[in-house]
């Protein structure tokens, strides 16, 4: 059962877009009629402290929303790794912030992305997207879900109120999908 | 959002706003509090735009006597709030009840007691099924365990409570009110035929006047008379809801007994017990009051022994107990402070307790 799921989990500061990042999973899921289970740590919760959310992806029904351990990662800072590194379940992936995340992952058992999510954001010109930078890497190296999904909940998720930015995501999301792809070769 | 039957990505306390207004839900009074704070979030944007009325309250208590009011004109009307909010609610709760007013109360419950914290708990149970306020009276409960089950659930409450003229609660949780899932909003449509509100207070012009009332002095025996008729109300209720599903029970000997979240996680620890060739299966009320106790009964005859699990320290296995009326043990899982079981935790301890 767990082997066809995949949990994931995306955390990093608060106001880097964690949340936005696992509801634009959450959404491509719903468009290729997955099984999806959002959830995101909610309350005492600020710009600047630690966030995060996770995602369940799966082809089943889903019992439990909870990710205890995660099979995927996509970590925006250092606090984050230092505190979600451990729950990692061995063979996992973990997709790094390394502009902000200094270390290098310890384990040897997970297999690491790094991406220079908020280098390449500051280069397309804004910093706030680089979450979606790192959502590009992962959707290329986990291959969950298509690109075309994800693109067109970056679409929904704008369209109403933010309708400028859509661009800039879009752009944001095939340059962490080059980076990545790049690094497999 | 369109109308349309097609899968949305909601959160469980957008999923209930959909849901009441596509039953007709109207007015909602409600007053901020974590975790529930999307409902009146969402009410607040949504219900001008059906044309209904939404209201923050300066309390809960003005909250709750709003509802009072709406429902007395025969607007189908809903409120919500989270553990501390529904205590303050109980007054106005046994009011309604009195007064025999639809309406539908949503908890979404929190660690408790007092503030308690802001995590998910079912330690609220007692307050729901045993009334909570003062005086004998009963709510009808549901306990969604999914969102596309919350949805339907929240449009079945107007139902229940427009047809047996009685209060209704969702009774959730943080987890299921915060987290996501896909849900089709489909159409509402009345699962009973609906009486006619005969009782409304819309203006007496042309015909009698109609009197909704709580205090019953004189004669000296009217509240006597007025609870007996409540009480066969109770009665009719207990024999025609009885909600509730069953889940690999046909040859378990042992079952476990959970509602709402924690019946959804222990759906993943009875797989894995399974796996490992251990006979469990979960029985799963849906309605907490009336609870389905010939099913409980049903079990009891063929089962060895009934594991509780609750986010609580041990409130609903009163009631297994009462239900199974003590004929196989009933053993507890659950803490109370905002804990919640994972699928392994369950599976533990459905290993300690399977052999015993």
């Amino acid at each position: 059962m767990a082997s066809k799921q995949a949990k994931i989990v995306i955390a990093g500061f608060g106001g880097q877009g964690i949340v936005l990042a696992g509801n634009i999973i959450a959404r491509a899921c719903v468009k290729e009629d997955k099984h999806v289970a959002g959830m995101v740590s909610y309350g005492a919760e600020m710009r600047g402290g630690t966030a995060n959310a996770t995602v369940i992806v799966s082809d089943e029904e889903i019992a439990s929303p909870f990710v205890e351990k995660p099979n995927m990662a996509i970590i925006l800072n250092q606090p984050s790794l230092d505190k979600f590194e451990d729950r990692i379940v061995s063979g996992g992936l973990v997709v790094v912030n390394s502009t902000l995340v200094m270390r290098d992952v310890v384990r040897k058992d997970i297999e690491v992305v790094k991406v220079d999510a908020l280098e390449i954001a500051k280069w397309l010109g804004n910093a706030r997207v680089a979450n979606v930078v790192a959502l590009g890497a992962f959707i290329s190296k986990t291959g969950i879900l298509k690109m075309e999904s994800i693109a067109s909940a970056i679409e929904d998720l704008f369209a109403r109120k933010k309708a400028a930015l859509i661009a800039i995501n879009k752009k944001a999301l095939q340059e962490g999908m080059k980076v990545a792809s790049r690094l497999e070769s | 959002m369109s109308k349309v039957s097609k899968k949305v990505l909601l959160k469980g306390n957008e999923v209930m706003v959909e849901a009441a207004l596509s039953a007709g839900c109207r007015f909602f009074a409600g007053y901020p509090i974590t975790p529930q704070n999307e409902v009146p979030e969402c009410m607040s944007r949504r219900m001008p735009e059906v044309g209904g009325v939404f209201v923050q309250a300066e309390s809960e208590v003005a909250a709750i006597n709003m509802i009072f009011g709406a429902s007395a004109t025969g607007t189908r009307c809903m409120t919500s709030s989270s553990s501390p909010g529904i205590s303050l609610k109980q007054e106005g709760i046994s009011y309604i009840a009195a007064g025999e007013l639809p309406c539908v109360i949503a908890n979404v419950q929190r660690g408790g007691p007092g503030l308690g914290n802001i995590r998910a708990s079912q330690g609220d149970y007692f307050q729901a099924v045993k009334g909570g306020g003062h005086g004998d009276y009963k709510l009808i409960v549901l306990a969604p365990s999914t969102l596309p089950e919350l949805y339907e659930l929240t449009q079945n409450a107007f139902d229940y409570s427009d047809y047996y003229r009685n209060p209704v609660m969702i009774l959730g949780d943080g987890i299921l009110g915060q987290m996501a899932e896909p849900v089709e909003l489909k159409e509402y449509k009345p699962i009973v035929t609906l009486p006619e509100k005969d009782w409304i207070l819309d203006g007496c012009e042309g015909r009698d006047p109609r009197v909704i009332k709580t205090l019953y002095l004189y004669p000296s025996d009217s509240l006597a008379v007025h609870n007996a008729h409540l009480k066969k109300k109770y009665e009719q209720i207990a024999s025609e809801l009885e909600l509730f599903e069953e889940y690999k029970t046909e040859d378990c000997e042992l079952v476990i007994a959970a509602y709402g979240m924690t019946a959804r996680i222990a759906k993943a620890a009875i797989r894995l017990a399974r796996d490992k060739g251990m006979k469990v299966g979960l029985l799963r009320p849906i309605s907490l009051w009336p609870l389905a106790n010939s099913a409980f009964m049903r079990l009891a005859e063929t089962a060895k022994k009934f594991l509780v699990v609750e986010m609580s320290n041990g409130q609903f296995i009163e009631d297994v107990r009462l239900a199974t009326e003590c004929s196989v043990p009933v053993e507890f899982f659950g803490y109370g402070g905002g804990w919640y079981p994972t699928p392994e935790n369950i599976l533990e301890r459905i290993e300690k307790v399977y052999t015993l």
